[in-house]
This record gives C-alpha cells, structure tokens and sequence, in this order.
C-alpha cells in the first residue's frame, strides 16, 4: 500500500480541497466538518475534473404540510462536489451522485498521523 | 509501506486556463489516437461577446449603431429569453474566461478558440454566435438585419480569413426575406463560409412563399441551410414552466419539430431536392418522435400533403442532424435504434456546443459500443468533410503526435 502525503494536518480548512496528482492518477482531498474525505477526480459522465468544480451545500425545497411550496434553500451539512463541465453533482460524504447513487465517485481513504494528512492507494 | 512525494495543487489558487480545465478531454483524446483522423465540430460557439465593440463599428446604420454602443448590446434583446445557463457558479468556465490568458495575435477569439480544439483533439469547428440565437425574436427588424450584416462582417473578416480551423454557416435575417437573400449573394464564397443558418426561435413560417429565392439560391450555390435550435421563455408554451431545464430540454426540440414539420409537410424538400439541411441542437431523441408521428398521420391524410412522394421519414432520413446534446442517460438500446432510424452512419454530424454548458466531447460518440471505428470516424469527421466540402485538415498539435507515434514505433 501507498501513501501519498497530501499537506500537513493543519493546514486545510473546513471546504478546502487538494488536487493530489500520482502520473495519471488525481485524487481529490476535501476537509468538511473536520473530516476528510478523498475521491478520483473524474466524473463518472464524461470524465470531467470533478474534484476542481466547486462545493455547494444540497438544494432542497421547503413544503409547507397541505404540499403547497413554501420556498428552496441549502443543506450546508449535505454538500455537493459539483463537476465543472457539465454540473453532476456528488455527495461529498459518501461520493455518490446526488440524482443516481448507484454511481458514484471512486473514493480512497485518507489518514492522519505525524502531523500529516495522507491519501492512501 | 512507501511513502511518495506527490504533486499537490489548490485548485483555487490556480488561474482559470481552458487547457487545465479540460486537461482530461485531452487525455482522452491521447489515448483514443485521434491523431488518426480529422474531427469536425460543426456546432461550437466563440466568444464574440468578448468582440462587441469591434462587431458594432461594423454596423452601417450610425443611429443603430450608437443604440448598440450605448447599451452594451442589449439592443439585441429587448426582452431576455434565455436562462441561466452557467447554473449559478457550478460550470465554472462562464465566470472565469473573461480573465483567461489567450493569444490574441492574430485575434483573441481564436486564441480561446484554438485552447478547446486543441483539448478537445478537433481540427475543424464550425462556430456560432450565442446572443443571436435569440434575435429572430426581435421586434424590430431592421435590427435583426444591420446586427446580422455586421456579424456577419466581422466573422468573416477578423476570424474565419485568418483562422482556416475555424468555419461558419452565417446568420439570415429571415424576418426580411430580401435581406436574407442579399446576405447569401454578398457572402458565399467567402472563405470559411460552409452553409447558412436559420435560428429556429423566430414565428415567420419558413414555407411562405417569400423565401423560395433564397432556397433556390442556397441550393444553386450547393450550400446547406442549418437550423440552429433555441428557446424562448416567453414563448406561451414555454412561458409555463418555472424551471430552466423544462424551458431548455422542451424548447431546444420543440422549436426545430416546428419547424422540421413545416418544412416536410409543405414539400420543400421536393421542390428543392438539392438543397441539403442540417438540424442542429436538439439532441436525438425527437426524430424518431417525429418521424413515426408524420408517418403514422401521413398514411391517413396524405391527400392534405399532395406535395409529398414519400413517406415524411424517408424525406427525414436524408436530412443532416447534429449530435449535441445527446441523450446519454441509461437506454443504449434506444440510442441505437435512434442511429439506425436516421442514418447516422452518413446523416449524423459530431457537435460539441461547446463552451455551453450541456457540452458533448468527441468521446460521446467514439465510446459508443454499437458503432465501428468506420462509423465512429464518418460521425466524427468524415460526414461533415463530405457535406461541406472540406479540405482534409489535421491540426498541429495532432501531427506531432502522429509523428511522434511513428518515431517511437521504428
């Protein structure tokens, strides 16, 4: 197993991402509500640079009870990864595509020790 | 365990560059060996909003002129039609290309142009302009009329004179019949002019009698006409949805099924059998629609269309599509009847719209399972070469790849 080192533990903030690239291989590193989260940057659509796209929190609509519509607004703690090509979005929690989540991001896990954030291959 | 350096990079702290954006189409493209054959985009779109003031010191009239100054060229759209293309921030290059660094030697928009292409593995794009899919709506024609002239002008002067990749089908005012065919006689002929192009958001019928000069004109001189489909939210269909995929994934069929029918029903393609046409922007999946409604509806009433010797889909059939943008989602089995129903292997043309945001990359159809390398190259490249009369034409960046190929394999 490989690990590749990512940045040091300290540095990513709360929706910072790192683009880390092995030859043709690029992984994504997010850090969302302290956690980490590391995905293949490569959509499943066309092959776009998902993990480059911006992060932007679910869009849900508000029903009142009677199912008349009140309003939409974000859920900031389900936040998408967005492709920038063509706009497919992700679940940064889990990496699967918000509208079909039979297909999803490859994911890879992260670790943390010595003071480093690292992706492990 | 082994630990490796690796490059890490902040996305965010890098400048918007097309190449680095589609850096993965250009991977693609290596490893399809695209070098191997010429690609042709015959819808893509530049950036001539970027070339405003240039394109309005082309207009003729100085008073219209001065209005299109002043107003920054809403005087294109009194009234807006279109949408939120870019998706509030998520497709990321409609924000940033303006700072994009480009060459602007010998022109600025080809330099953008050319980063895409380039990516993209395509060696010839026919180009649009965006903001004029609308201008069939204008009310005022005499704006329709000294916009497209002065489109037209510096398109053909500024771009397409100094750039050979880059070819166009050129805008008709068709709300002046007159105007429309004046522009066919001043401009075919004119390097890079391939075809000319009828926006199809527009409510004049194109079966009126006023413009069967300028088909018989456009087939004399062996051009095609193309369709380039739209949509209009203040159409009284489209004004109904309150979302812009409803308006978009409706309007962009529906206003080339209009047309399209028309077009069959009234015989054109009887009175002028040379005249080659070509559908674009409406994905696929509404020709099968419509061609088994007409055929069905035609066994019945075919005395209301005496014009017609066949079948409304045998006069479909031999008719041009574009590709873009194509129904990708989840049913090849459909998708593969549609290229059988329309012929794909000769009719489809490759198109990748872009830089919209609903783009197709060539791999949407070099990926395609049912196809063979031949049918995958005539959709590619081959059939569009052949309609419009184009010069094999394989770009640089792809030779010294070729090159480079055959250096290493000796």
């Amino acid at each position: 197993m490989n690990e590749l080192f990512v940045c040091p533990d300290t540095e990513l903030k709360d929706g910072d991402v790192r683009i880390v690239q092995q030859g043709r291989l690029e992984i994504g590193v997010y850090r969302h509500a302290g956690q980490y989260y590391a995905y293949r940057n490569h959509c499943v659509h066309q092959g776009g640079p998902a993990c480059e796209g911006i992060l932007r929190g679910r869009v849900v609509e508000l029903l009142a009870p009677d199912k008349t519509y009140i309003a939409q607004t974000y859920d900031n703690d389900d936040p998408h990864i967005v492709c920038p090509w063509h706009g497919w979005e992700y679940r940064l929690k889990t990496g699967e595509c918000a509208p079909d989540p039979s297909l999803r991001l490859k994911r890879y896990d992260v670790a943390v020790h010595d003071g480093g954030v690292y992706v492990r291959m | 365990m082994n630990v490796v350096p690796p490059v890490v990079r902040d996305p965010a702290k890098q400048k918007f560059d097309t190449r680095r954006l589609l850096a993965n189409a250009e991977q693609q493209s290596i490893d399809r060996r695209y070098e191997d054959f010429m690609i042709v985009d015959v819808d893509a779109h530049h950036y001539e909003t970027g070339s405003y003031s240039e394109i309005f010191d082309y207009i003729d009239d100085p008073v219209m002129r001065d209005q299109f100054k002043f107003s920054k060229g809403q005087t294109l759209h009194p009234r807006s039609t279109g949408g939120y293309q870019e998706m509030a921030g998520r497709i990321t290059r409609y924000a940033h290309r303006a700072t994009e660094q480009a060459a602007d030697a010998p022109h600025r928009d080809i330099g953008l142009t050319r980063k895409w292409m380039d990516a993209m593995g395509i060696d010839v794009a026919c180009v649009f302009p965006t903001p004029m899919l609308g201008l069939g709506l204008n009310p005022i024609v005499e704006v329709e009329v000294q916009y497209a002239r002065a489109y037209n002008r510096w398109l053909t002067e500024k771009i397409l004179a100094q750039e050979p990749r880059m070819v166009s089908m050129l805008y008709l005012p068709m709300n002046d019949p007159v105007a429309a065919l004046k522009m066919v006689e001043e401009f075919s002929g004119r390097k890079g002019v391939i075809g000319f192009l009828v926006t199809t958001v527009r409510y004049k019928p194109l079966y009126d009698n006023v413009y069967m000069k300028l088909y018989a004109a456009l087939e004399e001189r062996g051009l095609p006409i193309a369709f380039h489909a739209a949509t209009n939210w203040s159409d009284q269909s489209m004004n109904i949805t309150n979302k812009f995929i409803a308006t978009h994934a409706l309007g962009f069929t529906w206003f080339n099924i209009v047309h399209m029918t028309n077009w069959v029903v009234n015989g054109i393609p009887e009175r002028f059998p040379g005249l080659k046409t070509v559908w674009i922007e409406s994905g696929l999946a509404w020709i099968p629609f419509v061609m088994q409604r007409l055929d069905n509806e035609y066994m019945m009433r075919s005395s209301e269309v005496p014009a017609l010797k066949r079948k409304p889909s045998d006069y479909m059939r031999e008719m041009f599509y574009t590709s873009q943008p194509m129904e990708l989602v989840n049913n090849s089995t459909m998708l593969e009847e549609t290229f059988k129903m329309i012929a794909a292997e000769t009719q489809l043309l490759y198109s990748s719209d872009y830089p919209h945001w609903d783009m197709d990359l060539p791999s949407t159809i070099y990926d395609l399972n049912f196809l063979n390398e031949q049918s995958k190259r005539n959709i590619l490249g081959e059939n569009a070469r052949k309609l419009f009369k184009l010069d094999h034409y394989i770009s640089n960046e792809k030779k010294a790849r070729l090159k480079a190929r055959n250096t290493s394999s000796l």
